[in-house]
Order: structure tokens, then sequence, then C-alpha cells
């Protein structure tokens, strides 16, 4: 479990994020949304410990993060993963050689034995027979699976993901939200994802934080978000007509009033 | 106020190097990895810069001893002076802060754009250790192999040329190599090329590691750090030449 207590961080005294705090719980999936500016890369910055809060603090599993020095916070950071937008594989390394690069750093395994974690991993990310080939070689969608099986190798206790979607088609980002799920429930991870990703936050959000102008402007599930009442959260996630159309379907499946399959009788009254 | 926030990031970016490595292996196999790109990624650019300087130096020495009463000989004298306490270590320091410096300073810096960089950290790699320091080792061992290499390749240039050219014969050349000799040259030679090392792998890698921005600042930190560079090798040949040449 994550908590956030309290974080506000400023750069050359502009307020970025303010007072935000926020539970996110092992094994299930939280989301941090919000429009662009609205400190949400920031905020995951703070939580990796990529950027020093002005205040605030971060416990990790109780642990305090953010007082953490040296070896103890080096520790916490073993325990972590993370998916960068752009995937941040390492260029001169194909991809064998980049998700074996933590378990070369940190483990005294034998090859074989971190070869054989190396193909475990990418097996689970559905991608086996690509150990020779290099980032440039792949695409976008196969460099997001190449990093989170490079995320997920030391068995991590927390999973971050910056916008795993970002770039990708429509299909192949459902295929990596389903995979961050399965990982997250699979291996009990405490999974923090930040998305502008409607479908992802509809499908995957157990616990959704909205983030306006630096601020926590709502909280809560990917159920409750259909019925919120905050204005500016509907503007956000519903911004075209289809979505509000898709919303207004939801709520209606929600209150039974679409039995098995979708009536559009009962719609259309 | 920006030189003084540099030099300050740039002190404490050397300060962060200096810490305990995760796992020696993998920094050994780095070192190994930087010793090659420096070493030999740049050895056939200072083997022709070398030749040429050498070739270059005979002939525009001989053009001006036109006095009958200076021994031939004396040519290789200056050559050999000249090679050792200025081109080998300066020239070809100034050419290795273009070739290494600026492959430093855009490897680095296209690791921090495409958030490599914060991947090892987040990994829990020390950055400053795992990345600058083997370059700086690597250039503080290379490079001045790579200037005695270059001083040798120089004086042999200049007694191809001399000899090409009918300037001087290569028995004279070599008789004249060997008169006033003074071994604290090759010494003084040497403590310039490992100031120079240490300028060449950090001031490249300070830029590289501390870039912000796209492609476009990539490119603007590898010139600044190659400019850079160039500027401190020179304002230190000038620094080390008064104080450590007897005159």
């Amino acid at each position: 479990m994550i908590e956030v207590k309290n974080i506000q961080k400023s750069f050359d005294s502009k307020i970025i994020i303010q007072d935000v705090s926020a539970v996110m719980k092992a094994g299930q999936c939280n989301l941090i949304i919000g429009a662009s500016g609205s400190g949400k890369t920031v905020l995951m910055k703070c939580m990796v410990g990529l950027f020093d809060p002005d205040h605030g603090s971060i416990l990790y599993g109780g642990h305090d993060f953010t007082a953490m020095e040296g070896r103890d916070k080096t520790e916490i950071r073993k325990e972590i993963g993370m998916l960068f937008q752009g995937s941040a594989l390492f260029d001169s390394l194909n991809v064998e050689q980049n998700i074996m690069f933590p378990l070369s750093m940190f483990t005294d395994w034998t090859y074989k034995k971190k070869l054989d974690r190396v193909n475990e991993v990418l097996n689970r990310v559905n991608l086996p027979d690509v150990n020779r080939k290099f980032p440039a070689e792949l695409s976008g969608g196969m460099k997001k699976r190449v990093a989170l099986a490079r995320a997920i190798v030391l068995n991590p206790k927390y999973l971050f993901c910056d916008e795993p979607n970002s770039g990708l088609d429509p299909q192949t980002s459902l295929v990596i939200d389903k995979l961050i799920k399965e990982i997250t429930v699979e291996y009990n991870i405490t999974t923090v994802i930040n998305t502008h990703d409607m479908n992802s936050v509809m499908e995957i959000g157990n616990y959704i934080l909205y983030m306006y102008k630096g601020n926590k402007e709502w909280e809560g599930t990917n159920q409750e978000i259909i019925f919120s009442k905050n204005q500016r959260l509907n503007d956000f996630i519903f911004a075209s007509e289809f979505l509000q159309d898709a919303k207004d379907m939801r709520m209606l499946e929600q209150k039974g009033k679409i039995a098995d399959d979708r009536n559009m009788d009962e719609l259309l009254k | 106020m920006t030189i003084f926030s540099d030099i300050g990031r740039y002190l404490l970016m050397i300060k962060g190097m200096f810490a305990r490595p995760e796992n020696g292996k993998m920094y050994w196999k780095e070192l190994i990895h930087q010793c090659t790109e420096i070493g030999f990624g740049s050895l056939g650019i200072v083997a022709i810069i070398s030749v040429f300087i050498g070739a270059v130096s005979t002939i525009q020495t001989a053009y001006q001893l036109v006095s009958p009463l200076i021994p031939p000989s004396t040519i290789a004298q200056i050559v050999r002076d000249t090679v050792v306490l200025e081109f080998a270590p300066t020239l070809v320091c100034i050419v290795l802060a273009g070739v290494a410096g600026s492959r430093i300073a855009s490897e680095l810096g296209n690791m921090r754009v495409s958030e490599q960089i914060d991947a090892l950290e987040i990994m829990g790699i020390k950055t400053k250790t795992y990345l600058v320091l083997p370059k700086v080792i690597a250039a503080l061992i290379m490079i001045p192999l790579l200037v005695v290499i270059a001083m040798a390749l120089g004086i042999w240039g200049g007694r191809l040329a001399g000899v090409a050219s009918g300037i001087i014969d290569g028995y004279t050349y070599d008789r004249g190599l060997k008169e006033f000799f003074d071994p604290y040259t090759i010494k003084f030679a040497l403590t310039k090329s490992y100031v120079f090392a240490f300028i060449i792998s950090s001031v490249p890698a300070f830029y590289g590691y501390f870039v912000k921005g796209g492609a476009l600042e990539i490119g603007r930190a590898s010139t600044k750090a190659v400019v850079v560079s160039c500027i401190l090798i020179l304002l230190f040949d000038y620094i080390l030449s008064a104080l450590l040449l007897p005159t």
C-alpha cells in the first residue's frame, strides 16, 4: 500500500501540486487522471523519488520514503518497477539484455537462471522470441510490453505506469491495460497509473484520483465516476458527445434498466 | 549567475560520482565498454592527425631554419619537442574533445531526454556513479595512452616527411631526436594529458547529464560541451605550462 500525505511540490516558487493525499491499495489499479498540466506526472515523480516534495510524505508499506536516505531509499526503489511513457528501454541493449539488466545489477544469479526469468516475463507479456531484437526494431506496443517485462522482472511490490497507452492504437491499448490489470492481481502489486485514456479509467480503475490544477478534485472508483456530480470531472471524463452517451448507457445499465442485452427501446423512451 | 550555478552543479556531480557501486561486475563491464569507445573509437583520427602534424612540423621548421650554421639535426629536435610538449597532448585532446566529448554529451543527453536515466534511478542505481564515473576513468586510462601514441606517430610522421622531401636524411633525424632530450617533457605532457582527459570526459558528461528538452537541446548541449571543453583545455594548457615548465 502507498500512502500519499499532504504532498506539495513547486518549481521556481510556482506551486504545481498542492496538499494532495491519497491511499493506494495493493492488488488494484490506482489511476491518477487529469488534464495536461494538472500535476499528475509531478505527483508520480514525487512518489517514485525522482522529485523531492516541498512538504508532505510518501509512505511505502508504512515506511516514510521521503524521509529516507541512501541505502534505505535504494531498498525501497528495488521494490519499484516503472513503465515510462516512452518505454525508456536502453537503446544499446537488446530486449534480453534490457530485461536482464536489473537482474544482473541486483542479483548474483547464474546466466541460465537470469535467462529463464527473462523468458518467463517475456512470455507473461506475450512476447516470446524477441530476445535478440533491439528497441529500434520493435513497434510501440512491443516496446511497452518489453518495458513492462523489465519493470516486473524483479517481482516489484509497486508498479508505476506513466501514460502506458500513449501513442498506441485502441486495440493495443486494451492489451496493455489487460496485461497491467492481470499482473497487478496476479502478483498483488500496488499499481499506480497516470493516464488520459478513458477506456482505462472505466475498465481498470479500481481507485481513481482526479487532479485539477495541482489539487485533488475527486477520488473514487470506476463505478462511482459515472454517478459523480462533480462538474469538472464530468467535463474532463465525458468530454465528447459519444462518451456522454456511453455514460448514459452505463448509468442505465448500472440502475438495471438494461437487463441482459442493451435494450435500445428502453433507452429511446 | 548561471556560470556559478553550473560550476556548483558540476562539482556536485563530481562528488556524486564517488559512491559505492551496486555491482562491481557491471561497473567493470561498463568501464571496459567505455575504454573501447574512447580509446579504440578515437584511435584512427588521432593517428591521422598525429602523422600529419609531425610531417607539417618538419617541413615548416626546415623552411624557417635558413642559416647554414644550424645543423639539420636541429629540425628533429624542434619537431620532437613541439610534438611532445604541445601537439600531441593539446591538439590531440582538442580533437578528442570533439570526438569523444560530443559522443559522451549526446549519449547522456539522449538517455536523459528518453527517461533512461530516470529508469536507472528508479531501479535504485546511482546514475552518476554508473554513467559518469566509468567514462571519466576510461578517459584517464585511454587518453594518456592515445597521447603517447600520438607522440610516437607525430615524430615518425616528421621523419617520413623529412626523408620524403629530402629535407633531412633518416640517420640525421634519428640522431637529432636523441640530442638534448629532456625526459621531463614526457612527464609534463602526460600530466597535461591527465588533466585534459578529466576535462574531456567530465565536462561533456555534465552537459549531457543535465540536458532538458528534446533533440534540439541535445545538439546544443553537445556543441556547448565541446566548446567549453576546448576553452578549458587551452586555459589549463597555459596554467600548467606557466606552473610546471622551468623558464
